[in-house]
């Protein structure tokens, strides 16, 4: 191509042919010299399309919440100041270079900050009761994640804009698909949050129920109730968060107490949870498995990985594949429909490995918010 | 918030630069093609430049639309979320959209056939399969 431009406008002593020869030849060099340059801001204004995205959904997540809250607390307060001060509260992690007994730090520093925004709530509605609490708490929290998302990404594309540094700005613009997919599910929990709506987290915490429904269920841990009820002539102690609030429970502490107070004498321990699938698998499909399936911050998983060690007691997992998307969104109906399909696997499961008059434990992962017992 | 930690919408002045040069030599390719159509009837050279031409606007055209996309697509709608109300005595089954305050196993209203108390059974959201997609199983 570039031999034949050169050779096609000479001849005729054209000026216009010689103008446009040279500006064609100096917008080549111009690509070879100014090529990652013209690269990087292709890429510049991607990310800020996404930024702006970004910032459209953490200033509804702001807006939601503040007239939700509005709304529930009647006109007497303006919790605007409260909530903007909300949106930047920080946790800040243990030490871990001394990685001995870092989980309790962990958990204590995490039981702090779940009384502080607790607390925080009530002051910015008094008098709402305690399932409110804890849907506006998780409302609240969505809105913090968003924020902070939105403002860890425009860190990264000023720095990328003012440093030019095209390994800054190309590692925001590949990785953020995946970051605009965990907002948009923020952004969607939003209004399960505020609404009190069941979530696809809380498919294992929906099991559990509709395993207890009946039967009088009584506390066990912080937030955490257990019911006993014999399924096959098994006696099985069946656990969940407490709902219909918004809600994880502490269900690794709850075990714990189980298998301690039976001195370990129980057949098997069963967890339901639901589970990131991956992409082609359909939502709602069931899987099974050993191991103890517990997400957040890993310090209920580990009590329970002492105790069944200490005791020997096996453990199976159940587990309701889902996205991103759909854990922290409105339950989708697939995923709703597949509690009773867990429901008959933990059965055989329990045919299968216990003997009739053992003990077993079942214990449903999950927020349990818009979801009673 | 101040305007410099928020992203700009602003055409950047390489943009600029770049849309400039490109629409010119489009410009003089056009003419350039005519020139050699009409002029000196060399096909050839006239196609040729033509293409240039053509190449070029394609280019800006690109341009253009990639900026025009990302202000569309801004909004977030609100999803329909169905309650089920069922009577655990006669099967009755009440279909309705979801109001604050419903949760899984809730009480709710007496059953219009047998008085019973009826209870919130499920909650759930319908998401609607996009049609014509063949998915690899
Ligand atoms: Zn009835």
């Amino acid at each position: 191509m570039i031999p034949q431009v050169s050779q096609l406008p000479t001849g005729q002593g054209d000026v216009l042919g010689w103008i446009f020869q040279v500006a064609w030849i100096a917008l080549i060099v111009a690509t070879f010299i100014y090529g990652q340059r013209i690269q990087m801001t292709l890429m510049l204004r991607e990310v800020e399309g996404s930024l702006f995205r970004l910032k459209f959904m953490r200033d509804k997540g702001r807006k939601t919440a503040i007239s939700t809250l509005k709304e529930l607390g009647g006109s007497e307060t303006d919790p605007t100041d409260r909530v903007d001060r909300f949106l930047e509260y920080v946790a800040i992690q243990p030490v871990n270079l001394d990685p001995s007994g870092v989980i309790w730090r962990l958990e204590h520093i995490l039981n702090v900050r779940d009384v502080r925004f607790k607390d925080e709530v009530k002051l910015m509605v008094p008098g709402v009761d305690e399932v409110q609490t804890n849907n506006m708490e998780n409302m609240l929290e969505a809105a913090l994640a968003l924020n902070i998302i939105y403002k860890v990404i425009r860190h990264f594309y000023v720095l990328g804009k003012k440093t030019k540094s095209l390994y800054i700005i190309m590692q925001l613009q590949m990785l953020l698909p995946i970051i605009l997919r965990e907002a948009e599910a923020f952004s969607n929990a939003l209004q399960a949050f505020t609404h009190g709506q069941p979530i696809g987290d809380g498919a294992g915490a929906l099991v559990a129920a509709k395993l207890m429904h009946g039967h009088r269920a009584k506390k066990i841990a912080k937030d955490t109730v257990m019911a006993k009820l014999s399924i096959e002539g098994r006696t099985a102690y069946v656990l969940k968060a407490k709902g219909p609030g918004g809600n994880v429970g502490k269900p690794g502490e709850a075990i714990k107490q189980i298998l301690e107070k039976n001195k370990g004498k129980i057949a098997t321990a069963i967890v339901v949870d639901a589970a990131l699938k991956l992409e082609g698998e359909n939502p709602g499909e069931v899987a099974e498995g050993v191991g103890v399936a517990i997400g957040g911050p890993q310090i209920e998983k580990y009590k329970v990985e002492e105790t069944v060690l200490k005791y020997k007691v096996p453990v199976n997992v159940v587990l309701i594949k889902e996205d991103i998307g759909d854990a922290v969104s409105t339950m989708r109906k697939e995923i709703f429909d597949a509690a009773d399909g867990v429901i008959d696997r933990i059965k055989r499961l329990i045919l299968e490995r216990t003997k009739k008059g053992d003990s077993i434990i079942i214990a449903g992962i999950g927020n349990t918010i818009g979801i009673g017992q | 918030m101040s305007k410099a930690d928020s992203p700009s919408k602003g055409f950047s002045s390489i943009m600029i630069i770049i849309v400039i040069v490109a629409l010119g030599l489009s410009i003089a390719a056009f003419f350039f093609a005519a020139n050699a159509l009409i002029v000196t009837q060399d096909v050839i050279q006239g196609s040729y430049f033509a293409l240039i031409g053509i190449m070029g606007l394609t280019l800006l055209t690109y341009m253009l639309i990639q900026t025009r996309k990302r202000t569309l697509s801004l909004s977030i709608q609100a999803q329909k979320v169905a309650t089920t109300i069922l009577c655990q005595k006669c099967g009755f089954k009440n279909l309705r959209d979801f109001q604050r305050g419903d949760f899984i196993f809730k009480e709710a209203e007496g059953c219009p056939k047998c008085n019973e108390k009826m209870m919130i059974a499920s909650i759930y959201r319908e998401v609607k399969k996009k049609k014509g997609k063949k998915e690899l199983s």
